[in-house]
């Protein structure tokens, strides 16, 4: 009976969106509305614009003063004038469906409305983050091509509680720091040491998680500044290097600390070398995997699931690593007193940071420059 | 499984590996470095793998290769090995063992 094209109905009427668009969002459902009411003088080409209370009003206004008031929205005078009942419930129908759409349409400003928020507050992270000098995934991968690669979950995942862990990580050595300028007790003093402690434990625990979701992610130290993956050794730092930092830091130490400091250290060091050369010779056998068969003449590795297992090895190198540092770690702790292992986690932590200072002071001099 | 049981009672540290096994190979080095000449026994050449490795794991090896032994008691897998020696219980345990020159 009526027919209306969506051509007719002028801008202003839908408000800011775009008419076209908003059609086709609403105005399939429409159409199902009006078929589904099974009514003999109502054909699926005639789509009903209603979501805006002016047109309400157009259509009662139609009811009161005629068809002939509104010639846009009515067509021929005929059908209508047949049947009246058949008008009162067409109207009521697009009344109610008009009420559908705007509220589907406030639902939908609503959703915009929040994620935009939570945009803004993502990408102030992000700033935040940046700052802090580290590197920061721009949720898309891409590798050394700037192909972009689907981001891993268990990466993406891994990235954001890295994030945290620094937060709290400089929280941690502020303390410190604050704490050990005065008078603390031994009791307080101890508990902090046992957070830090654990706070290290933490990180080889979300490690262990990344490296089975991506250990070349893990091993390749993308997820710390660049200054630290200068000193990168199988996915992070250097156990023997940690000792280096530490021991200059140390006031007195009794004859027993001393012995048990030297002997850390060597066992420390044979371990590292016992680990790398084991790295060596994994990625030896890995080459000779790949070089396999004949190169030159377009075939892939002859025997390419042993080059995956080599691969899947990794995972249990970079775990071995960490264990390494957690060993180290846990070494220290026993073989000092409270107040020197407060010290010494502070001392750490600082190196860290600052080797995180000097990739930020070294990405803004890189810029500065160009 | 007896021949676990045989293999792992021998004189002196005993190891089971893999041939293609990398962390092997770093448990060996360190044996080298700590002046021992441990006894291997590479388990994927031998028919009778699969046995072995469940063997192994009921033992209570937290990964069958490799498992090291110590006077014929397990000492465990690569965990309990750095473990020990970061904790300077790992040379006194070898130390009859020391056979190789500085």
């Amino acid at each position: 009976m009526n027919s209306t094209s969506t051509h007719f109905v002028p801008p202003r009427r839908v408000g800011i969106y775009e008419p076209l668009h908003q059609f086709g969002m609403w105005g399939d459902t429409f159409k199902s509305n009006i078929s589904n009411e099974g009514d003999m003088n109502m054909t699926p080409s005639h789509i009903i614009i209603a979501n805006n209370q002016k047109l309400d009003n157009n259509l009662s206004e139609g009811t009161s003063h005629g068809t002939g008031g509104t010639p846009h929205m009515f067509d021929q005078e005929a059908s209508t004038s047949r049947h009246p009942d058949k008008i009162q419930r067409r109207l009521a129908q697009n009344r109610e469906a008009a009420k559908k759409s705007r509220l589907r349409k406030k639902a939908y400003v609503q959703q915009l409305e929040t994620s935009r928020l939570k945009l803004i507050h993502l990408e102030q992270e992000l700033d935040r983050a940046r700052q802090q000098g580290f590197y920061v995934g721009n949720g898309i991968d891409t590798n050394s091509l700037g192909i972009s690669e689907p981001m891993n979950p268990g990466i993406a995942a891994f990235e954001m509680e890295y994030g945290h862990w620094i937060q709290e990580q400089n929280k941690q050595i502020c303390e410190l720091r604050t704490v050990l300028q005065g008078q603390v007790s031994d009791v307080e003093l101890r508990l902090l040491v046992e957070t830090a402690m654990k706070h290290y434990f933490d990180l080889f625990r979300m490690k262990s998680a990344a490296a089975k979701a991506d250990v070349f992610f893990v091993m390749s130290g993308m997820w710390r500044t660049s200054a630290e993956r200068f000193f990168l050794w199988i996915g992070g730092f250097r156990p023997s290097d940690l000792l280096k930092v530490l021991l200059p830091h140390f006031d007195v130490m009794t004859d027993q600390q001393i012995l048990d400091v030297c002997n850390l250290r060597q066992s420390c060091q044979q371990a590292e070398d016992a680990l790398s050369q084991g790295m060596e010779k994994l990625q030896h056998t890995l080459a000779d995997c790949v070089a396999g068969g004949r190169l030159g003449e377009g075939s892939y590795i002859p025997q390419v699931n042993s080059a995956m297992e080599r691969l899947e090895a990794l995972v249990s190198f970079v775990n071995q690593a960490d264990h390494l540092r957690h060993e180290t770690l846990q070494q220290m702790h026993r073989i000092l007193t409270t107040r020197q292992a407060a010290r010494g986690l502070l001392a750490l932590g600082e190196y860290f940071q600052r080797l995180r200072a000097l990739s930020s002071s070294w990405t803004t001099r890189h810029r500065e420059s160009t | 499984m007896d021949k676990v049981m045989r293999m792992s009672s021998e004189r002196g540290v005993v190891i089971f590996t893999k041939s293609s096994c990398c962390l092997c190979y770093a448990v060996q080095i360190l044996f080298r470095d700590l002046r021992v000449q441990p006894t291997i026994y590479e388990i994927d050449t031998d028919p009778d793998c699969r046995e072995i490795e469940k063997a192994l794991l009921r033992i209570g090896c937290s990964t069958a290769v490799p498992a090291v032994f110590v006077g014929g008691k397990l000492v465990g897998s690569t965990n309990e090995v750095m473990s020990l020696h970061l904790s300077g219980s790992l040379v006194p345990l070898i130390r009859p063992y020391q056979s190789l020159p500085y």
